[in-house]
């Protein structure tokens, strides 16, 4: 009686008092730990060793073979001297500014007219999802086939009789971009489609009920009720999104790898072609840490304002 | 003549090695197209036949894509037995790392500096005095592939030099017929080479790419060679342009296309379609100004193999070297391939007129021209291909920032 009392008592003591941070870093939920250590092993030693290791040898001048004496900030210095690299970030904002806006919006729009309780709905998400199966090496020679003007639409309609029919965007230095553009949305609006579906799906539908009886109109319920409910779903794209658009490289490379001259070229390829086929490390991978900086710029006050300490309402 | 080529191999290689044993051998190469991948079978058929076995393995994407994957095989610890492989910076580092193997035993017991015709082609194999790889053939960009088809159809005489062909740019356009036939991609990038050397001569070429003086880039003379590309650019429409080098090839032909800079491989698809040269295309090596010429070998490079790697295996190494420059494999695989031997003392009668015209310039008495990718860092070379890129692309942009940007390049090249 009076032993099962005093561990009942000790254990009440053990709970007031705030559990240790070795055992709440070692023991507590000990099982979940072990299954989750390989990961964090590979992130651990994958990701930020090879990120670290990145940088470093950046700051050397290594050239094939990872083995350069340590120059300070030469590799970034040349980095930004030069034309291609400029050009290649340029192309990426304006790249990424067009295909973020356009695919969300588009993505958004096309999940609303899906929401509508359509007839084979299954069928119209099935084919404005099925680009995202395909590669994107796969798309941008498709593409590339589609809009080669000596190939592809502009012959086809000059040989059925529209002989001034022209569009030769991926031999026009201007409008090499937006050749790009046309690819990438259609291979990665779909999945934007598909992800926002699935957020208008979750909103109850007795919110629907509620605006309906308050007679607001259904553009403004989408806009002003559901949009703001579905914030989880749209921060989860835009980080899909970002992510891929700082990434592109196989589309470039298969639809115009880089051309006409260097119109199309992005910091991805710039990274590549100067690792394998200049064979010049040091400089590949000051490229390669200035992407990561970018990308870091872009996701740090999101992250803070995302996981950050939550503020009381 | 095939047989009896077998059995003198087989009796060479009988000769040479005291115990031939049959070892497989892998052998990474880029000769993919229909007659490159011809030629390499010459290889593979008299390796064969001195018991070993060749197991091939070729890798798509040319010298640009295939070049890397064979370095990061061999940097990887996973070598092949022998492999086609760019001379120049890269394979340097490959042989500093200690990775390939030194064939200096091998080349002073065949007399290897005796036999091949330019001492520059065993030069870019060597490294501190060790020789580290295989030269089997010459190639040259510098050919100027003319369409007489094309010419008889616009009325004009079919040039004899760069200049008249420039100067019948204007009649060729209003014919309707295109001036310079180009192919997408990397066709370009061995233009402006041909250019500097031959417009420019010997040498401005070699105080640009060995001295790396970038005076003479801002001298007179190299502003001709950047006119040069400019005409270039400025007469070739980017609608025109096809997507592959063999396009080019049967514009020539068809007479659609009046002439193209392009490397002596071209003539595989010229022979593809039954063309003669001196009937249906001309060829001026060096533009018809210069008779120096630039030529960058094949060769091949035989990598360190793991420790407890076979005899034999290491051996078979050797046979595959020998046979590389041994006169029969040299007849058999440059007839196919289109290049040029690497020594003059074999019997070529089989080879086209364009081709006696390239063994003429190789035996004058000058030689070869060290080629770009011997003199300038692959990292050089990727600087003046984005230049270049950039310049042909953009009409407007102005020679002389062209020219600044080249010296700049050039001053701190490498």
């Amino acid at each position: 009686m009076t032993e099962a009392q005093s561990l009942h008592g000790a254990t009440a003591l053990e709970r007031t008092r705030p559990p240790g941070l070795l055992y709440n870093l070692f023991v507590r939920n000990i099982s979940a730990k072990i299954a989750a250590s390989p990961m964090v092993a590979i992130v651990l030693i994958v990701f930020v060793g090879c990120t670290l290791w990145t940088i470093w040898f950046s700051f050397t001048d290594s050239r094939a073979l990872p083995n350069g004496a340590f120059v300070g900030f030469d590799q970034y210095e040349r980095l930004f001297n030069t034309r291609r690299w400029r050009i290649s970030a340029t192309n990426l904002l304006t790249y990424g500014m067009f295909s973020l806006v356009f695919t969300m919006v588009v993505g958004f729009v096309l999940a609303v007219l899906m929401d509508q309780r359509i007839r084979f709905e299954d069928g119209f998400r099935t084919i404005f999802l099925y680009p995202f199966a395909l590669s994107g090496i796969v798309t941008g020679l498709v593409w590339q086939w589609i809009m080669n003007p000596t190939l592809g639409l502009q012959s086809t309609m000059r040989g059925l009789g529209w002989t001034n029919f022209t569009f030769d965007w991926i031999t026009n230095t201007d409008m090499v971009l937006y050749a790009l553009l046309i690819a990438g949305l259609w291979h990665g609006t779909g999945f934007v489609m598909v992800l926002m579906l699935a957020g208008l799906r979750s909103v109850d539908g007795e919110i629907w009920k509620a605006a309906r009886v308050d007679g607001i109109p259904t553009w403004r319920t989408y806009i002003q009720i559901v949009l703001p409910m579905m914030r989880g779903v749209i921060v989860t794209t835009l980080v899909i999104v970002c992510s891929g658009i700082v990434r592109t490289y196989d589309l470039v490379v298969a639809l115009t790898n880089g051309g006409p001259g260097l119109s199309s070229e992005v910091p991805a390829k710039y990274v590549i072609n100067y690792m394998f086929a200049a064979g010049n490390l040091g400089q590949a991978l000051a490229a390669s840490t200035v992407m990561l900086l970018t990308v870091f710029v872009l996701l740090i006050p999101w992250f803070i304002v995302e996981f950050g300490p939550k503020k009381h309402v | 003549m095939k047989k009896f080529a077998v059995a003198a191999t087989l009796a060479a290689a009988l000769m040479c090695s005291a115990a031939p044993q049959a070892a497989e051998l892998e052998v990474t190469h880029w000769w993919t197209s229909g007659g490159e991948s011809a030629a390499v079978a010459e290889f593979a058929r008299l390796f064969d036949a001195t018991g070993n076995k060749w197991v091939d393995s070729a890798l798509a994407g040319s010298g640009s894509g295939a070049n890397p994957v064979i370095i990061s095989r061999i940097l990887g610890g996973n070598p092949m037995g022998a492999t086609q492989m760019n001379t120049g910076r890269d394979a340097e580092e490959l042989i500093k790392a200690g990775l390939i193997r030194d064939l200096t035993d091998v080349a002073k017991e065949e007399g290897w500096a005796d036999i091949i015709a330019d001492p520059k082609l065993l030069e870019a194999c060597t490294y501190d005095g060790k020789i580290y790889c295989v030269p089997v053939n010459i190639h040259s960009w510098h050919w100027l592939w003319l369409s007489d088809k094309a010419y008889k159809n616009a009325g004009l005489e079919t040039p004899k030099d760069w200049n008249e062909y420039v100067a019948s740019f204007p009649a060729l356009r209003e014919k309707g017929i295109i001036p310079f036939g180009l192919a997408a991609g990397w066709p370009l990038n061995g233009i402006p080479g041909v250019l500097l050397a031959d417009v420019g001569g010997p040498d401005l070429y070699l105080k640009v790419n060995q001295d790396h003086d970038a005076e003479a880039v801002r001298g007179p003379e190299f502003r001709k060679v950047a006119e040069a590309w400019a005409a270039i650019r400025d007469v070739v429409d980017p609608a025109e342009v096809v997507p592959q080098f063999a396009d080019v090839a049967n514009q020539i032909i068809a007479g659609e296309a009046a002439g193209n800079i392009h490397g002596d491989w071209i003539q595989g698809e010229f022979a593809l379609a039954g063309a003669i040269p001196g009937t249906d295309y001309e060829c001026l090596p060096g533009l018809g100004l210069s008779n120096r010429i630039e030529g960058g070998g094949d060769a091949f490079y035989f990598p360190k193999l793991p420790d407890g790697t076979a005899q034999d295996v290491l051996d078979a190494q050797v046979t595959l070297a020998k046979l590389l420059v041994s006169p029969e494999a040299q007849v058999a695989f440059n007839l196919k391939k289109g290049s040029m031997p690497i020594r003059t003392d074999i019997d070529m009668s089989g080879a086209n007129d364009c081709m006696k015209k390239a063994i003429e310039i190789l035996k004058g008495p000058d030689g070869l021209l060290p080629s770009g990718e011997v003199l300038n860092s692959s990292d050089t070379q990727q600087q003046l291909e984005d230049l270049n890129q950039e310049f042909f692309a953009d009409k407007s942009y102005p020679i002389d920032d062209y020219i600044e940007a080249y010296a700049q390049i050039i001053e701190n090249a490498d």
